[in-house]
């Protein structure tokens, strides 16, 4: 898998692949202390209706509008978790879940009814991306990535998920401090004039960029895994939350690479004839991971007996 | 003319109580839902005073030192310290929550809580040097935790936790502590070591205001109490305010209900 073949067909969606999975992994690790591990599934899953209501409103299937919809389904999505919670007097877990699958369900229905047939939109591909299709065609070998003019014809996704991790690699140097103190101790963090709200609102906000971003790459399996499966393996392997986060890169990265590896040759070398979905390896993976690290983690006993004066 | 007369001495009358006070509340009142936890609730904590806060389970007794701090949002009130509103003089202020408030399993050491502390002295990248950990390490030895710096939060007892809390507290160097329930499920040793600890602090002229349960303690440990069953009963000295008549007031009704419910569940 060396040389050209390599490069035009699996470098960019493996790269594609570890920078979704990183950009979801690092907020991740804050949504996963908070407890609200969950609102990663609740924002990749109700993207398809905000990006249906995109396409029935401008007609096509535009990178801009997309995001914008998709966004726009967070926010609402957010608010209606918080609405749903605090009028209904219902815990944040049943709160989301209402949220997301009534969404979900409400876009497939749109994208049922709507004449989606002529573009690339789908359940299918919401769920599973389409990791394999982007691929670098004008890439002629490792010289390519010097050569301008095969560079201009990377996979947009390849970019924009860069600068989305960038974002998100920005947002947890600069709010490091007070996103540890408020996720430990909000009512610390308040009695300091720390803005928890807004700041959780941000946090949330910055998960839901890097779902949207993620998803019409690589759909929402792998979104929901590497959301929960790369922090939760991490919180097993230290005590210390910069190691934490560190680790889970790390597994996020393997999970990425692994996986797509597993799925285009795994099956090959067990004697099927097709490769299997890249996007539902990586996912797998990273389940298998986090199973990994829940045995054999050096810290996944926790939360016993306090140790003796 | 006259109506700003009236303005300025109105404000005047205002800025004296306000400003006399290391802590001072007025009209402060919070609900969480239909029914008022907190009610119209004035207090006064002179500077350099040692004060506890007592009144029966769901008194409202956290609640207030959450309302004033802005933990909580207020439907109407104000906390002044020294004469500011809470929200400028933050760094006067101390807050030591329950221990039970937070998750004890969150991935840090005791030395990285008692960092926290110091979060508005180093703001969002301010560099962490040598001279803050020597800090955190000096409020740790205060507390007698400083063998315990690099220690998981979660590995610790629950009077340990609290030290910890305390030491935090020591961190943000203020002139005004407040303290919900520092005395609750811990050892001896640790009330002992808490109270010396908030004494001293009181002997260099610091003002400490805890929510405290252990009536048997209140006059050993306080020099004034406020007692709050959802509005304020008493408030001043121990000899004034502590005694058999305001207790009854602020817990009395109260057990008797408890008892009426415990009869006729028997029954």
């Amino acid at each position: 898998m060396m040389g050209e073949e390599f490069v035009a067909l699996s470098l960019t969606p493996m790269l594609i692949g570890i920078l979704a999975a990183i950009a979801c992994a690092l907020p991740g690790n804050f949504l996963l202390l908070r407890r609200q591990a969950l609102i990663g599934d609740a924002i990749s899953h109700v993207v398809l209706p905000g990006i249906v209501v995109a396409f029935l409103i401008t007609g096509v299937v535009a990178a801009v509008p997309m995001m914008l919809g998709a966004a726009g389904a967070a926010v609402v999505a957010v608010l209606m978790i918080e609405a749903i919670r605090r009028l209904g007097k219902i815990e944040p877990g049943a709160a989301m879940g209402v949220t997301f699958t009534a969404m979900f369900a409400g876009g497939v229905l749109l994208l049922e009814q709507s004449d989606t047939s002529t573009v690339h939109l789908d359940v299918e591909h919401a769920l599973f991306g389409n990791l394999e299709s982007l691929i670098w065609l004008d890439a002629t070998g490792w010289d390519s990535l010097l050569d301008s003019e095969a560079l201009a014809y990377l996979p947009v996704e390849l970019p924009r998920l860069l600068i989305v991790l960038i974002a998100m690699c920005v947002f947890t140097w600069v709010f490091w401090r007070p996103l540890k103190l408020s996720t430990f101790d909000e009512g610390f963090a308040q009695s300091m004039g720390i803005r928890t709200g807004a700041l959780g609102f941000a946090l949330v906000m910055v998960a839901a960029l890097a779902a949207v971003a993620a998803f019409d790459a690589v759909g929402s399996i792998i979104v929901i895994a590497m959301f929960i499966c790369p922090p939760a393996a991490a919180r097993l392997m230290t005590n210390a939350l910069g190691v934490q986060v560190a680790w889970s890169v790390v597994f996020a990265t393997l999970s990425a690479v692994l996986g797509y590896v597993f799925a285009g040759y795994g099956p090959l070398w067990l004697g099927a004839d097709n490769a299997v979905s890249a996007a539902g390896m990586i996912a797998a993976v990273s389940g298998l991971i986090l199973c990994a690290a829940a045995v054999f983690g050096p810290h996944r006993l926790r939360g016993g007996a306090p140790s003796e004066i | 003319m006259t109506a700003i007369e009236l303005a300025t001495s109105n404000g005047t009358h205002m800025a004296e109580t306000a400003n006399d006070a290391a802590l001072a509340i007025r009209g402060m009142t919070v609900s969480y839902g239909q029914k008022p936890a907190v009610f119209s609730v004035d207090m006064t904590v002179p500077v350099g005073s040692m004060t506890a806060i007592i009144g029966p389970n769901g008194a409202g007794k956290s609640t207030l030192l959450k309302a004033a701090l802005g933990v909580i949002k207020p439907l109407a009130g104000t906390a002044h310290v020294f004469g500011q509103p809470v929200s400028t003089s933050r760094e006067r202020i101390a807050y030591v929550p329950q221990r039970a408030s937070v998750d004890w399993d969150f991935p840090t050491r005791v030395i990285d809580v008692v960092l926290m502390g110091l979060y508005r002295e180093l703001g969002l990248l301010g560099r962490l040097r040598g001279a803050h950990k020597a800090k955190a390490m000096d409020c740790l030895e205060r507390v007698g935790m400083q063998d315990f710096a690099t220690r998981q939060i979660g590995q610790l007892s629950g009077g340990q936790q609290q030290r910890v809390f305390l030491s935090r507290a020591l961190a943000q160097n203020a002139d005004l502590y407040l303290l919900d329930e520092p005395f609750a499920g811990v050892d001896a040793a640790t009330e002992k070591a808490i109270i010396d600890v908030l004494q001293t602090l009181q002997s260099s002229g610091k003002t400490v205001v805890a929510v405290h349960h252990d009536l048997s303690t209140v006059c050993d440990y306080f020099d004034r109490v406020f007692l709050i069953n959802t509005t304020r009963v008493a408030e001043g000295s121990i000899k004034d305010a502590f005694t058999p008549q305001t207790l009854q007031e602020a817990y009395g009704g109260r057990l008797a209900t408890g008892q009426l419910g415990q009869t006729a569940l028997g029954a």
